[in-house]
């Protein structure tokens, strides 16, 4: 079966992935829906009356599937910027390189850049 | 799977300071949401309000999704966009518009089909036959995964080493397509996307019945990859982004199947004293 680790770790984590988001929206992370749903699910469904709760296991494998999703997502955006997000240098930078640099040309170019 | 949502992509001009009560809503640019809210109208669903205005699909239709967890789940996206909407981070957003507008024009029938026709190209089904190393985690890692299956769904599914694959019986077809038949439309949709993900009908059924975590499918469903980056060393901007992006979309489509499936009901026992 699935080891999941604990739910306290799975709630703590998403927790700090909701802070993550909440940074990003400005806003206290105890405003958010996702906070008050969490909540309310985790402690909803944390005493039963039987030894192996399938209702349990369903939520927390939600929690942490949901968890799986903020954290790659997060992780995911933070490699496009760091890595992706430049784009092409431009004809100067490319020159600069090498310790060369593009004529001046008053005149203009003579044909369309 | 081709997501459409062009008209989310309009980035925001830099913040000014607010004198007006409302924020100023410029053309038909989607100015960046203060607060996403879940709004339950009368018809029941849940729809979602970006800066008071009702948000729609692609095509125009109303936002409405049947669950509410998965309402809240796709207005915390939305609150995470800062300064531009960056579509390609909101996989349950795409997945519900894809659901609502259906723009390739699917139905249900398709998507089970499509989902099977998987099974014959499954990723855990295909062996390779050298180098050694590759061979034994491949028999060691797939093969409870198959076993699993077979033992889960009462079928029969081989492994082969074969360019064509491995010989699936009509019988294991049927099977499947009985039990996918037994979700819903919005639940199938999301299924169908983590098949396409993980490229393998087997390991989707794995964590759709919670036998195995997302993390751990996306390593089975990598697993050659894996095995190179142990041997020759990991590149960060390809092997950990390629990593992180099936990771996210996966997770989004069972988490979609998982929340679309569900209902939930609360009994509550007294304390007999």
């Amino acid at each position: 079966m699935a080891s999941l680790g604990s739910p306290l770790r799975t709630l703590r984590s998403l927790l700090r992935e909701l802070r993550y988001v909440s940074a990003q929206a400005g806003r206290p992370y105890r405003d958010m829906a996702a906070y008050q749903h969490l909540r309310e699910a985790f402690r909803a469904h944390r005493i039963t009356s039987e030894k192996l709760c399938r209702a349990q296991h369903e939520l927390h494998f939600q929690a942490a599937t949901y968890l799986c999703l903020l954290r790659s997502v997060r992780e995911h955006l933070a490699l496009h910027q760091a890595y992706h997000a430049r784009g092409e240098r431009s004809t100067e930078e490319a020159a600069g390189l090498v310790g060369l640099k593009l004529p001046q040309q008053p005149g203009g170019k003579g044909w369309d850049p | 799977m081709w997501r459409r949502c062009q008209r989310l992509f309009y980035a925001r001009p830099p913040q000014t300071p607010r004198l007006c009560p409302t924020p100023p809503v410029a053309g038909p640019s989607l100015s960046l949401p203060g607060a996403a809210r879940t709004y339950t109208p009368p018809t029941g669903g849940f729809e979602i309000n970006l800066d008071h205005r009702k948000l729609k699909t692609p095509q125009a239709k109303l936002f409405t999704v049947p669950s509410e967890a998965l309402a809240i789940a796709v207005a915390t996206e939305w609150d995470s966009q800062q300064d531009t909407i960056k579509s390609y981070t909101m996989h349950l957003t795409t997945l519900c518009n894809t659901v609502l507008d259906n723009p390739s024009q699917r139905n249900k029938d398709q998507l089970i089909r499509a989902a099977v026709k998987f099974l014959e190209t499954d990723t855990v089904c295909y062996r390779v036959e050298e180098p050694a190393g590759l061979v034994e985690l491949q028999k060691n890692k797939w093969d409870p995964m198959i076993e699993w299956a077979e033992k889960r769904y009462n079928v029969e599914i081989g492994s082969s080493t074969s360019i064509l694959g491995p010989n699936i019986p009509a019988r294991t077809k049927d099977t499947f397509t009985s039990h996918l038949a037994s979700y819903n439309t919005w639940a199938l949709q999301g299924i169908e996307y983590a098949i396409a993900q993980l490229k393998s009908l087997i390991l989707s059924m794995g964590v759709i019945d919670r036998h195995i975590p997302v993390e751990k499918a996306v390593l089975l469903s990598r697993l050659e990859e894996e095995y190179q980056i142990q041997r020759w060393g990991n590149v960060e901007w390809a092997h950990d982004y390629d990593l992180y992006e099936l990771r996210a979309r996966t997770a989004a489509g069972t988490l979609f199947a998982h929340l679309c499936s569900e209902s939930s009901t609360v009994k509550h026992k007294l304390l007999q004293d």
